[in-house]
């Protein structure tokens, strides 16, 4: 079992808290560098596909991860950033700008639909979310001189200085490269003094004005930047998507959205990654489980949405702290081996008590 | 200049007047307590100061600033802290994380050099934890530094909630029970802080408690209310010894 | 004229509308759970109705009555195997297992039912009745009176039944409620279970006038924001917040340009969480600290 033995405040802060980190850390990118000399095409595609919904992950891992926002329309933010990098796009507008523009403009978006949200809590919030949502998505639907409405609308291949980004390992870098952006952004929110500002609003927002914190400042800030990283996200999903149409960006994705940052670990950011990989590899995985399972399951629509619902009631019962959740107690386990106790985790039973005051 | 004033104030909740015209001044750099039964609307009252409850009359000044209609996050910049009753801390950060909170009105860094860390960030995030490790210090908290509040005994969590508000710096610190939940080993600790707090630090307190011991121990001066109303006010003496205040407490003796 | 026919139907519509956000208010001020599969509640009592009337052809008010028991039942055991786990804990988690409850519903409904749309004959429907020169169906005039004598009877119910008292200390303080010989899990079922038949009884009424297929659920989402603008934990307020969704809603279909029909209903509910952010009724105050 490693003791790290602390000699300065900054080995705190830093985000690589001793050399096994760096080790490890470095080999993972050296190898995501490598992939695509080594992998299959379709390998690659798939990979850039989870750096897309790891960023939108981040992105809603903010709010209600880390403010304690629950947010039910987050596809909204998607399809706000693939549509404006669409549209910009078709105007003739340089990619890595129309990119940029597409994620400024969720920013606003978000920091907007915080303003009149801002004083409800829990329940209202998400509620009010969903409502959100569903209003962005009539709203693209009907306004037909920006969007195309129901018609749908075309994306031009990603042209980056000059050359085309149709070859897929083109893409993957790209990805990858606004994801490490993303990455490195959330977690140095996370140990400044906003992302205590957010923990803080999420544990006891009474708690927190009296600490200071103005609570709508925060939310907004919180929001807006959540906006802002899966806007980032829908701008490259347009590219994934080519065609536009509203019902892309349903109920169904805000859900799989969420159940990556639930499935992942809610409040971390490893959990982000884990559920994007996760959610990533899902149709895949269902793909594979469809040829052992009897027609008569295997086949019928709603399977799919079935079997995310029933995957995160285990998780949501079973394994509350999600797959970083479990990883960590796997790691603990072998750090520990053998005086690991189960019950490290196990935390008392809950009971209800209302915070309601009648 | 008062340094705290408290003039006539009353709250409505619904019909009731949970605090009805109470009237108190509190000195610079003393140790002012208020008592009563349990329903008095000590806790109440408090929240008022705090800015969570709008009075629905009366005028609260601090340092000759009025305070009654400030929002409640503007409280903790002028210089006025608090604990809670039942502990309102951050349940899944660790003791370090909830004092570094604590520093949040000192944080001058706008969003965006949080977004990217930059070296200012990173100067001002050493220098408040420097801070927080002076408080650390002063209490005791060490051993604690790196858990999580929810694996913490109660004891522990009231002292990391006063090392909160201490980490604030502020001029005018409300203790709301102090001593409620704790041993006697631990309340004569909390008696001396609560001491070291007026003398060393510097800093002025408003207590509410129960514990009439440490009341006698550490206050100037005393409070009782009643029914929202204010009883006797004086010296710790003077308040224990005086008729009413008995009566509230121990209700009247039937044989007269 | 065309503006009370209008009216009316809105009404209707927010009669639906206001049945499940009752039953999804009733859950919420026993247990504080969000129960986001309300909506599939009714459509799973809808897929019962068509199958005890439709398919197995009982007559009309027997395929009624199994229909609310059967669901009354599967309310019980949805929250003795599923819900009872999570009690207490974190409320965003219960929205979560809510949500992904409604999906498993959907999924299980379109795989018992198949995807086609089902459609449900009933005694009255089809018919048109003739009040004071208006032509409504009597589809609507059925789900008003029903929505009218299933309130009254849970008013009933609730105000002199120990049931009620039980629930809401339950809800207050768990733990003290176990002190008092409450048996709360058996009264929390209990609630789940009268909460699934008022999502019954509305499955029922609606599959006449809007077609039967696992999608049907998606309707409870405009019942939230009727339970929203009602302010949550309020029962008149539930059926308040529906009755104004459905009105406008038709209005706005009659008087609007297209697609605003769609979204009327959650531009009033944004306009009272701005005015009023606890809704119109609201109980919750803040946090006592």
């Amino acid at each position: 079992m490693r003791i790290i033995f602390k000699t300065s405040y900054l080995q705190d802060i830093k985000l690589l808290k001793h050399n096994g980190y760096i080790f490890w850390y470095g080999v993972l990118l050296l190898a995501i560098l490598l992939a695509p000399a080594v992998l299959d095409e379709f390998y690659i595609g798939e990979m850039a596909f989870i750096f897309i919904y790891a960023i939108a992950g981040l992105g809603l891992m903010i709010p209600v991860g880390f403010t304690g926002l629950p947010s039910l329309g987050h596809a909204a933010f998607m399809a706000i950033g693939a549509y404006a990098n669409a549209y910009f796009l078709n105007k003739g507008v340089p990619l890595l700008f129309s990119i940029f523009l597409a994620g400024l403009i969720s920013f606003g978006v978000g920091a907007l639909i915080t303003i009149p949200l801002r004083r409800m809590t829990g329940i209202y919030f998400a509620i009010a979310s969903l409502a959100f949502a569903i209003v962005v998505e009539e709203i693209i639907a009907h306004w037909k001189s920006v969007t195309e409405g129901l018609g749908g609308m075309s994306v031009d291949y990603p042209v980056l200085f000059g050359f085309e980004l149709d070859s897929t390992w083109h893409f993957y870098f790209l990805c990858l490269a606004i994801l490490l952006a993303v990455l490195y952004c959330t977690i140095n929110l996370v140990r400044s003094p906003s992302g205590r500002a957010f923990i803080a609003i999420r544990d006891s927002e009474i708690s927190a004005e009296s600490m200071g914190i103005n609570l709508s400042i925060y939310k907004i800030k919180s929001f807006a930047i959540s906006g802002c990283f899966t806007g980032l996200a829908g701008a490259l999903f347009a590219h994934r998507l080519s065609y536009l149409t509203p019902d892309a960006f349903n109920f169904l994705l805000s859900i799989q959205l969420l159940m990556m940052v639930v499935v992942g670990g809610l409040g971390t950011v490893h959990g982000a990654i884990f559920g994007a990989i996760f959610v990533g590899l899902l149709p895949q995985i269902i793909a594979i489980a469809k040829d052992y399972l009897p027609p008569a399951i295997g086949q019928f629509p709603g399977l799919e949405p079935g079997l995310f619902g029933i995957i995160m009631v285990l998780f949501i019962i079973f394994e509350p702290m999600g797959l970083y959740g479990r990883w960590v107690k796997f790691k603990l386990f072998f750090e520990m081996f053998p005086l690991y106790r189960k019950a490290t985790f196990k935390r008392q039973k809950t009971y209800l008590k209302t915070e309601r005051v009648q | 200049m008062t340094f705290f004033r408290a003039e006539n104030i009353s709250i409505d909740f619904g019909g009731i007047r949970a605090v009805n015209d109470v009237s108190f001044d509190v000195e610079k750099g003393s140790v002012f307590t208020i008592v009563g039964p349990n329903g008095a609307g000590k806790t109440t009252i408090f929240n008022i100061i705090s800015r969570i409850y709008n009075l629905t009359q009366g005028r609260i000044t601090f340092e000759d600033k009025d305070i009654t209609h400030l929002p409640a996050h503007r409280i903790v910049s002028l210089g006025i802290a608090r604990t809670f009753q039942n502990i309102e801390l951050f349940e899944h950060a660790t003791v370090l994380h909830n004092l570094l909170i604590g520093r949040h009105i000192y944080c001058r860094s706008t969003f965006f050099s949080d977004l990217f860390f930059l070296p200012s960030v990173k100067r001002m995030e050493l220098a408040h934890r420097k801070r927080v490790e002076d408080i650390i210090d002063f209490l005791d908290l060490q051993h604690y530094r790196n858990q999580l509040i929810q694996n913490l005994p109660y004891g522990v969590r009231k002292i990391v909630e006063l090392g909160r508000a201490l980490c604030t710096e502020p001029k005018l610190l409300l203790l709301d029970e102090p001593a409620s939940g704790l041993n006697v080993d631990e309340t004569e600790n909390m008696s001396f802080w609560i001491d070291d707090i007026k003398k060393l630090l510097g800093i002025s307190v408003i207590m509410v408690e129960h514990n009439m011991n440490l009341v006698s121990r550490v206050s100037d001066h005393v409070l009782a209310i009643n029914y929202g109303r204010a009883l006797a006010e004086g010296t710790p003496r003077n308040v224990q010894e005086n008729p009413d205040v008995i009566k509230a407490y121990l209700g009247e003796n039937k044989d007269g | 004229m065309e503006f009370l026919q209008v009216l009316i139907t809105g009404l209707g519509q927010g009669c639906l509308y206001g049945l499940i956000a009752l039953g999804f208010v009733l859950i919420y001020k026993a247990t504080e759970i969000v129960n986001f599969a309300q909506g599939d509640l009714l459509m799973l009592g809808a897929f019962f109705a068509v199958t005890y009337i439709g398919i197995l052809d009982l007559p009309y008010w027997l395929g009624f009555l199994l229909t609310i028991i059967s669901m009354a039942v599967f309310g019980y055991m949805l929250d003795m195997v599923v819900i009872r786990s999570m009690i207490g804990k974190s409320p965003f988690s219960i929205i979560i297992l809510t949500i992904s409850i409604g999906f498993i519903l959907r999924a299980v409904a379109g795989g018992i039912w198949g995807s086609d749309i089902l459609s449900l004959e009933t005694p009255y429907s089809g018919e048109m009745a003739d009040i004071a020169g208006m032509v409504i169906g009597q589809d609507y005039l059925v789900v008003i009176a029903g929505t009218i004598v299933l309130s009254v009877i849970l008013f009933l119910f609730f105000k002199f039944s120990s049931l009620g008292i039980a629930m809401q200390a339950a809800s207050q303080n768990q733990l003290a409620a176990y002190y008092m010989g409450i048996p709360v899990k058996s009264v929390f079922s209990l609630i789940w279970a009268i909460s699934a038949l008022v999502a019954a009884v509305a499955g029922t009424l609606m599959a006449p006038i809007s077609l039967v297929s696992p999608q049907m659920g998606f309707i409870g989402i405009k019942a939230f924001a009727a339970a929203v603008i009602g302010g949550f934990g309020s029962l008149p307020g539930a059926l308040i917040g529906g009755l104004i969704i459905g009105s406008s809603e038709q209005l706005a279909g009659t008087y609007l340009p297209t697609g605003f029909q769609e979204i009327t209903a959650y531009l009033i509910m944004f306009l009272v969480l701005t005015l009023r952010p606890r809704g119109l009724f609201a109980q919750i105050q803040q946090k006592k600290v």
